[in-house]
């Protein structure tokens, strides 16, 4: 019988059984950034221990990093004090820091891949739950806690339990303006938000083989929103001619070594999964978000539910929804007047996301009294988006054009909805919240949908707008 | 490390009632621009604490403060992988939680800081908040060796994983001392897999 992905990387990295009968895994990468590891150091300190593999984690800033300016020291004082400890930590410790005057500073999520540091067949750590980005490499990659930081920080390993492995196949081709965060959400409302508890999600098919690595990512980063706190897809050319030449890719020497290294990690064809289950990717439409947890969402063209037709488990979750929304059931959600427009994250805001979303925005306007903005995942993808001068077309049609962070996805900086806003928005989660403001409100979608929403003023079928 | 051995929790109860109740409405984002966890305790629940459209959120409520068993429902601590969520409920006075079911990395960071979480059926944590919102005074109790929950005269069988339930009856939780345990075995694993190198 063959193995999946899962457990041949797994097995790789096993450094021994623990006596609690769980895993002692070694990660092979570890990312953090200055929310989740302030905590962590401090009991090193506390300790006596030191990071054991300096070389095996980077850092970066992205979570309360303002994207309008980023001049120090920054405004907001409890921010600055967290630039402080993540720089103080990474000197004293020796770990490599892509900080504010690094040309690498973005989005951990971003950054990873970026450098080439994201490889086939590792483990991968980061204080984050959207860590599942990095499974877009066919790398087992899981966010975790403060404590767990610590523990990778001064050992390298995680206790860790057994998972089990979903395959989803997603046949066929996406239609023309469908994108990885249809796919992702179609995933999501199928399986529920709970759904992937205790799983690691397998991507494979026509339509995920066919996509670019930055597509692969999209999908892989919401794994966690479906409940999955692992999402992978198998390496293949796609994933090694992306790593090629990246920074921190292996040398031209030892390439073919690499590759054939990571080909070994692929699932076997007769590999046995726990689960099984198949979508098809040419039915899909664009999808939108309309309640409060990413599996709340619709294809742009239908109606909200209707409360009394929803299996009973359903009812109160979108009862509660359609509340703070302030929807009516049975409506369409095609016309829903929005506020606010963000394109970015470490969902959709890679050059790929910006490049789509700029074929929209190209020779039209954001309509009157809606906030645009684009916020780049990382400087690389902001330079390279300069460079083609997608800035100008986001400009001149009135979105503004910030620099690299997490921004609006998640309000840690001072990028927030106000009051009960509504905002389209390109990141991971439509939570009570979210975005900054405790009444303010999310409605999810593809980069491309929200440009179409910023121009139109209302949620509309972006199709419409990309033409032939 | 018997000292750090941990067979329960007991106390009074205290209900939040709704599914996947995430980690952003637990502890809202703002209040995670902090570099240690203290003083979070009272920022538990903020935002929903101030938005509760149906009378007045079980956080504030008089009959359970000094409570310390949260009874939840489905999916609880669903969303971000922030510490400070449990953190949060535990600087506030929650010692055990009750629920139909967690997300991984809030369970995981729960058991990272010696907090018990059991599972039970929806319908019996329906009957316990029940009857807690009815007795607020009525005695819970986590048993981690026997894997149940006791609630006033009842004896409910509850889930915990085995590794989880080793880990606290040896006293095994804190990770850190059990994982640098193994520093040879480490240094082999490292050394058979890929170094991570910059290309000059």
């Amino acid at each position: 019988m063959g193995k999946n992905l899962l457990q041949k990387a797994w097995e790789q990295h096993t450094v021994r059984e623990l006596p609690t009968g769980q895993t002692q895994l070694f990660i092979g990468l570890h990312l953090i950034h200055e929310v989740t590891s302030p905590q962590a150091f401090e009991e090193l300190r506390v300790r006596g221990l030191d990071v054991r593999y300096p070389a095996r984690t980077f850092a970066t800033v992205d979570h309360i990093v303002p994207t309008h300016s980023q001049e120090r020291p920054f405004v907001d004082t409890l921010a600055e004090e967290m630039m402080v400890a993540i720089e103080t930590n990474c000197r004293e410790f020796g770990v490599q820091l892509f900080g504010l005057d690094d040309d690498r500073q973005g989005i951990v999520h971003v950054v990873g891949p970026e450098q080439g540091l994201t490889q086939p067949g590792m483990t991968i750590a980061c204080g984050d739950s959207h860590t599942s980005t990095h499974g877009a490499f066919g790398a087992i990659a899981f966010g975790i806690g403060t404590s767990q930081v610590r523990d990778v920080l001064c050992s390298q390993c995680l206790a860790m339990d057994p998972l089990k492995v979903r395959r989803i196949e997603v046949t066929g081709s996406l239609a023309p303006g469908v994108y990885a965060k249809d796919v992702i959400l179609a995933i999501i409302r199928e399986l529920g938000v709970k759904g992937g508890t205790g799983f690691a999600y397998e991507y494979s098919g026509e339509a995920i083989s066919s996509m670019s690595m930055e597509e692969r990512m999209s999908i892989c980063n919401m794994s966690i929103e479906g409940g999955a706190r692992v999402g992978y897809v198998n390496p293949d050319e796609t994933t090694y001619e992306y790593i090629r030449g990246r920074p921190f890719a292996p040398s031209e020497e030892d390439w073919e070594d690499a590759v054939k290294y990571w080909e070994s990690f692929a699932s076997d064809e007769d590999a046995e999964f726990d689960d099984e289950i198949s979508l098809d990717g040419s039915a899909l439409g664009p999808n939108v978000t309309w309640g409060i947890n990413p599996g709340q969402s619709v294809q742009v063209d239908g109606q909200l539910p209707t409360v009394s037709e929803l299996p009973e488990g359903e009812r109160a979750s979108a009862s509660e929804a359609l509340e703070f929304m302030e929807f009516e059931q049975g409506a369409p959600i095609a016309g829903t007047g929005i506020d606010v427009a963000f394109i970015g994250s470490c969902t959709n805001g890679r050059i790929s996301d910006l490049r789509e979303a700029a074929k929209v925005a190209l020779g039209r306007k954001v309509s009157p009294g809606v906030k645009a903005l684009v916020v780049p995942g990382s400087r690389l993808v902001s330079e390279q988006a300069e460079s083609e001068g997608l800035h100008e077309v986001f400009m001149e049609a009135g979105f503004e054009w910030r620099k690299a962070g997490c921004s609006m996805c998640l309000a840690m900086n001072p990028d927030k909805l106000k009051g009960r806003e509504l905002s389209a928005s390109s990141s991971n989660r439509n939570f009570k919240g979210r975005q900054g403001s405790p009444l303010g409100r999310t409605l999810l979608m593809s980069p491309v949908m929200v440009a179409a929403a910023a121009i139109a003023g209302e949620v509309v079928d972006a199709r419409e707008m990309l033409g032939d | 490390m018997s000292e750090s051995r941990i067979t329960g929790a007991a106390g009074r109860g205290i209900p939040v009632r709704g599914d996947d109740i995430d980690t952003d409405r637990i502890i809202p984002a703002r209040f995670l621009r902090c570099v240690s966890f203290e003083g979070l305790g009272e920022h538990a629940f903020e935002d929903d604490r101030k938005n509760f459209s149906d009378g007045i959120h079980s956080f504030d409520r008089e009959e359970f403060q000094g409570a310390s068993i949260l009874v939840v429902n489905d999916n609880f601590g669903c969303g971000s992988s922030r510490e400070h969520a449990p953190q949060s409920l535990m600087r506030w006075g929650i010692t055990g939680i009750i629920g139909v079911s967690f997300a991984e990395i809030f369970f995981g960071n729960c058991v990272a800081n010696g907090v018990p979480c059991l599972t039970l059926d929806s319908s019996q944590v329906d009957e316990i908040q029940g009857m807690i919102e009815g007795d607020p005074g009525c005695q819970l109790e986590l048993d981690v060796e026997n894997r149940s929950v006791h609630a006033g005269e009842n004896t409910y069988p509850a889930g915990l994983p085995d590794g989880v339930q080793r880990a606290f009856l040896e006293g095994l939780w804190d990770s850190a001392t059990l994982l640098l345990d193994a520093s040879a075995a480490i240094d082999e694993v490292n050394a058979r897999i890929l170094p991570l190198q910059e290309q000059s």
